[in-house]
C-alpha cells in the first residue's frame, strides 16, 4: 500500500527551480532512501511534505487520501514524523519532558511529570531504545539524543518517519544501532524515509531508493536489489565516480612539523595530554577520532589560535608561536572544521571571502585600500580553477551551497601554496561531485611535496586519504599507524576508548 | 522579473540596496501613518500637524535652511553610531562622546593664540575630534583588555562626560555672567555662515563629505574590510590572523572621533560656545538615524536630512499649534520599531506580500 503519494511537485526559489515535476511514493512499511547531493532537493520536497513549506504545483496523497499540508503541527496530525539534522531538544530537561511537549499528559491544571515518564518508558521498552525517561539531555550521546528525536515522533502518533542525514554525526558503531532501530520500527509497520548522500548506509538499509538531481527526480521507487553503490553514484552525480580511490604517497619526504608532548590544561582535566607526532612531507597524516577528544583544540594550537601549556613545536627546523596570523605568514594553511564559525563570512562576498586572511598582501591593495581589478581578477581565476558555482564574484558568499562555500575555503588556502596544510572536515556537508573533486586535490598537493594534516570525523574519508593514521581519544593519541593495519571494527573501538586500558591505567596511576 | 533577474546578475548587491531602501521608506510611511493614527485618537488634526512640520522643514527658504542645520548634528551621530556597529559594536556613548568634543572644542575656540582663521578653526575641529575619539577609544580598550560590556561602560560613561563637561563650564571654564557656558568663541574659530541671515554653514558639508569617506573606507579600504570582518565573524576574522582587539579599539575611536565632530560643529556653528545641556539628545538620536540609515553611510545623510527636517518641522507645529512636539518623538520611535521589524512591515503591508506573488 502506499501511505504517501506526491505527484507532480514543483518548487521555485529566485532564479533556480528547486523541485521541477518531481513524483514521489512511499510504501507502508518500507525504508526507503532519497538519495541526492547537496542542494538535488532532497530536503526541499521532505519539507513540503511535511508542511514546513508548500510546493507551487502538485498535490499530495497520505493514505489515499488527498491533502492539502501547510504546516507541520498539521502533518503531525496525519502521522508524519521528521527528526532533523540538528536536533530540537532542551538539554536541560529530561528525556521524558523532551518527548511529551506538545501534547503533555496533565493532571487537570499542572504537568503530571510521573505518567510522562510512565508513557515514554512504555514507549521505549515497546522499541527497545536502552535510555531512561528520567535522564537528561545533555547528559546523553549524540546517538541517544536522536533516538529522543525518534521517540518524540512515535509520541506524537508518527506513522511515517522522515530522518535527515541520521547518519551524519554518529559514529560507525551509533550507526550499527540506528540500523537496528531502523529494523525494529520497519517491523512495527512503520514507514521510513531516510534523506542521506551515502551510498553504503543505503545499500545497508533502504528497501527501495528514489535518486533527485538537480530538482528532477532521476529514479523513483527503485528496488535495492542488484543496485551496486557505483550506479547509484552514477545516478546522483550525471557521471562516473571512482569511490573507492585511494592513492598513497610514493615517498614520503623529510619532517615537516614537529610535535613533542602538547599538552592544553581544560577546566576540570586535560584535553591534550602529552601528544607526540611527526608530520612529513609528501604525507597526509589523518587524525580519526570522534568529535570532542581534543581534535579541535589540537587544530587551535596547530594554527595559532590557542596557546598550549607545554609544546616542543617545530615547523621546518624553526620554533613556531605567535598568532594566527604568524602561523599564515609562516605558509602553514588551515581550512577549519567548521566553515560558517571560522572559516567564512557568510554575509561578505565570495571574492571577499576568497583573500580572507591573505587580504594584507600587496597584490590586493596599495596604501591602504584595495585594487578591485587585482581583487576581482583574483577571484574570477579562483571561481574558474575550482570550479565555484556562483553567479558573480559579489555575490554573498551565503547564498552559496555548502559544497561550493566550502571550495572558497579550499581555493583560498591552496592557491596560497602553502608548505603544511591543515585541513578539518574537508568533505564535511559536501556533495560527492566535490568531495571527489577536493580529494584529488589533496593528493596532488601531498605529490607536490606538502604536508598535510587531515582531520576528519568521516572514518572512510580518513582511510582512503591518510598514509598514516592517528586515534585519537580523550586528548591523547592512542594509536599511529599505516591504514592498511587497522580494520574499520578496530578502529571504531580504539575511537571509543575500548581498547587503550592501558592508557587508562596510566591516567588513575 | 527581468529587472530583478538583471538585479541579481550583478551580484544581488543592487537587489538588496534597494529592498533596504524600499523597507526604510515603507518604516518611514508607517510610522507616519501610525502616529497620525494617535494623533486622531487624541483629538489632534493630523492632517494639520503634519501641514505644520511640512511648513517649518520645506516652506521656504529659511525653513529648508533649518533643516539641514538640524539635519547635521544628527549626520554626525548616525554617522559615529553605524561606524561602530559596523564592528558589531554597540555605542550608546555617542552623546558623551560629542560632549567631550563639544567642550574640547570650546575651550580651543576661545583661547587667543593669535592664529588666522584658516588654522584655528582647523585647530579647534581637531580637538573636538580627539576628544570624542579618546572618551570612546577608552571604552574600546575596556572592553578588548577587561572584556567589558561596551553597552554599559558607554552608558556609565555618559553621565561622567555629561557632569565633567558640566563641571568645566560651572567652574573653570565659566563666563562671566549667569549662565553656565564657556567664553565665547573667537571669531577666528567661528564657521562662517554660508547665507547672510541663515544659520547654515559649512558644517553641513563637512558632514555630507565625511559620510562619504567613511563610505569610502568601509567598503574600499583593508581597515574598513577587516572591521566589516571582525563585525560580521568575529572567529573568523581570529582565524584569519585579523587583530580583532585592535580592530575594535581602531573602530571606536573613529566612531567617537566623529561623535565629537558633531559636538564640535555645534558649538562652533551654531550655539558659539559650550552651553550646558546643550544637546536635546543628538547622540541618542543618531540611533534612530542609523536604524533608519540600515547602518549605511550614504544613508545616513538621507536619514539625517529627513529626521532634521522633522526637528526643524517641530518648531513651525510648536508655534502654530497647539500640538505637542512630542509627536516627533513618537513618530522616531515608531521609525525604529518598524525599521527592526522588518517583518512585521511585511506583515502589515499586503501590497508587498501581493507583489512577491506577482513577481514569481
Amino acid at each position: 500500500m502506499r501511505v504517501v503519494e506526491m505527484h507532480d511537485i514543483v518548487k521555485d526559489y529566485p532564479l533556480t527551480r528547486a523541485l521541477d515535476h518531481v513524483d514521489f511514493a512511499l510504501d507502508s512499511g518500507s525504508i526507503h532512501s532519497l538519495l541526492g547531493e547537496n542542494g538535488a532537493g532532497k530536503s526541499t520536497l521532505m519539507k513540503i511534505l511535511y508542511g514546513m513549506c508548500t510546493p507551487d504545483q502538485g498535490h499530495i496523497q497520505i493514505k489515499g487520501q488527498s491533502e492539502r499540508i501547510t504546516n507541520p503541527r498539521q502533518a503531525i496530525n496525519l502521522g508524519i514524523g521528521m527528526v532533523h539534522q540538528h536536533f530540537m531538544l532542551a538539554p536541560v530537561m529530561t528525556v521524558a519532558e523532551n518527548i511529551v511537549v506538545g501534547s503533555e499528559p496533565d493532571t487537570g491544571l499542572l504537568f503530571d511529570s510521573r505518567k510522562a515518564a510512565l508513557v515514554v518508558d512504555q514507549l521505549i521498552a515497546r522499541y527497545g531504545f536502552c535510555i531512561k525517561a528520567n535522564e537528561r539531555v545533555s547528559n546523553l550521546s549524540v546517538g541517544e539524543q536522536q533516538r529522543v528525536e525518534i521517540l518524540k515522533a512515535l509520541y506524537h502518533g508518527a506513522e511515517i518517519l522522515i530522518l535527515d542525514e541520521p547518519t551524519a554525526v554518529l559514529t560507525p558503531q551509533e550507526v550499527e544501532e540506528l540500523f537496528v532501530i531502523m529494523r525494529e520500527l520497519r517491523k512495527a509497520g512503520k514507514s521510513i524515509i531516510l534523506i542521506t548522500h551515502k551510498l553504503k548506509e543505503t545499500l545497508a538499509i533502504a528497501d527501495t531508493l528514489s535518486v533527485l538531481r538537480d530538482g528532477r527526480m532521476i529514479t523513483s521507487g527503485l528496488s535495492i536489489e542488484g543496485v551496486s553503490a557505483d550506479d547509484l553514484a552514477r545516478m546522483m552525480v550525471g557521471r562516473d565516480v571512482d569511490l573507492e580511490m585511494t592513492n598513497r604517497s610514493k615517498t614520503i619526504g623529510p619532517i615537516s612539523l614537529q610535535v613533542r608532548g602538547l599538552t592544553l590544561k581544560g577546566k576540570e582535566k586535560n584535553i591534550l595530554s602529552d601528544l607526540s607526532f611527526d608530520l612529513h612531507r609528501n604525507e597526509i597524516l589523518g587524525i580519526a577520532g570522534i568529535e570532542g577528544n581534543g581534535q579541535s583544540e589540537l587544530i587551535e594550537v596547530l594554527t595559532g589560535l590557542a596557546k598550549a601549556e607545554a609544546i616542543v613545536f617545530q615547523h621546518e627546523g624553526t620554533t613556531l608561536s605567535g598568532d594566527a596570523h604568524d602561523f599564515i605568514q609562516l605558509k602553514i594553511g588551515h581550512v577549519p572544521e567548521d566553515r560558517s564559525t571560522r572559516g567564512l563570512i557568510k554575509e561578505m562576498t565570495v571574492e571577499e571571502n576568497l583573500m580572507l586572511g591573505y587580504h594584507r598582501s600587496p597584490r590586493f591593495n596599495r596604501r591602504g585600500f584595495f585594487r578591485p581589478s587585482a581583487v576581482r581578477d583574483f577571484a574570477q581565476r579562483m571561481i574558474k580553477d575550482y570550479t565555484i558555482k556562483t553567479g558573480s564574484s559579489r555575490q554573498r558568499c551565503g547564498s552559496l551551497s555548502g559544497g561550493n562555500q566550502q571550495k572558497v575555503v579550499i581555493a583560498r588556502v591552496f592557491s596560497e601554496d602553502p608548505d603544511l596544510i591543515i585541513v578539518a572536515q574537508p568533505t564535511r556537508g559536501v556533495d560527492i561531485g566535490a568531495m571527489h573533486y577536493i580529494h584529488e586535490r589533496l593528493f596532488e598537493l601531498r605529490d607536490q611535496g606538502k604536508a598535510i594534516l587531515l582531520v576528519s570525523a568521516d572514518l572512510d574519508e580518513v582511510r582512503r586519504l591518510s598514509d598514516r593514521i592517528a586515534v585519537m581519544y580523550d586528548g591523547r593519541i592512542v594509536s599511529i599507524s599505516k591504514p592498511g593495519e587497522y580494520t574499520e571494527t578496530q578502529l571504531g573501538l580504539m575511537m571509543t576508548g575500548s581498547s587503550v586500558e592501558g592508557c587508562k591505567d596510566d591516567n588513575q596511576a | 522579473m527581468t529587472i530583478r533577474r538583471n538585479l541579481f546578475r550583478n551580484g544581488g548587491n543592487l537587489l538588496a540596496a534597494t529592498e533596504t531602501i524600499r523597507m526604510s521608506t515603507l518604516s518611514l510611511l508607517l510610522a507616519m501613518v501610525v502616529s497620525a493614527i494617535i494623533m486622531a485618537i487624541c483629538r489632534y488634526n493630523p492632517f494639520e500637524a503634519f501641514g505644520a512640520i511640512f511648513t517649518g522643514a520645506f516652506g521656504n527658504s529659511r525653513a529648508i535652511s533649518q533643516t539641514l542645520v538640524h539635519a547635521t548634528p544628527l549626520m554626525f551621530t548616525g554617522l559615529a553610531f553605524t561606524i561602530a556597529k559596523k564592528a558589531s559594536l554597540i555605542n550608546i556613548g555617542v552623546e558623551g562622546q560629542m560632549y567631550m568634543g563639544a567642550i574640547a572644542t570650546a575651550w580651543i575656540g576661545a583661547l587667543d593664540f593669535g592664529l588666522p582663521a584658516v588654522l584655528h578653526l582647523p585647530l579647534a575641529i581637531l580637538f573636538g575630534a580627539v576628544a570624542g575619539a579618546l572618551l570612546a577609544g577608552l571604552v574600546g580598550f575596556l572592553k578588548v583588555r577587561f572584556g567589558s560590556n561596551e553597552v554599559i561602560s558607554t552608558i556609565v560613561l555618559n553621565t561622567i562626560a555629561i557632569n565633567i563637561t558640566g563641571y568645566l563650564a560651572n567652574y573653570p571654564l565659566k563666563a562671566d555672567g549667569p549662565t553656565a557656558q564657556t567664553n565665547r568663541i573667537l571669531p577666528t574659530a567661528e564657521l562662517p555662515r554660508l547665507f547672510q541671515g541663515y544659520q547654515l554653514t559649512a558644517a553641513f558639508f563637512i558632514a555630507i563629505a565625511v559620510c562619504a569617506i567613511i563610505y569610502l573606507v568601509m567598503n574600499k579600504s583593508l581597515l574598513g574590510y577587516e572591521i566589516r570582518c571582525v563585525g560580521y565573524n568575529r572567529l573568523a576574522a581570529q582565524t584569519a590572523g585579523i587583530p580583532i582587539g585592535r580592530v575594535m579599539v581602531v573602530t571606536m575611536l573613529i566612531s567617537g572621533a566623529v561623535a565629537g565632530l558633531a559636538g564640535a560643529m555645534l558649538v562652533l556653528g551654531v550655539d558659539k560656545r559650550f552651553i550646558v545641556g546643550f544637546s536635546p539628545g543628538y547622540g541618542y538620536n543618531g540611533i534612530s538615524v542609523a536604524a533608519l540609515a540600515a547602518d549605511n553611510p550614504i544613508g545616513v545623510v538621507f536619514a539625517g536630512l529627513i529626521f532634521g527636517a522633522l526637528n526643524a518641522g517641530s518648531m513651525v507645529l510648536n508655534r502654530t499649534t497647539r500640538i505637542p512636539t512630542d509627536f516627533i518623538n513618537v513618530i522616531q520611535a515608531f521609525v525604529i520599531i518598524f525599521v527592526s521589524a522588518p517583518l512585521l512591515v511585511k506583515d502589515i503591508l499586503p501590497f508587498h506580500k501581493l507583489r512577491r506573488k506577482h513577481d514569481k
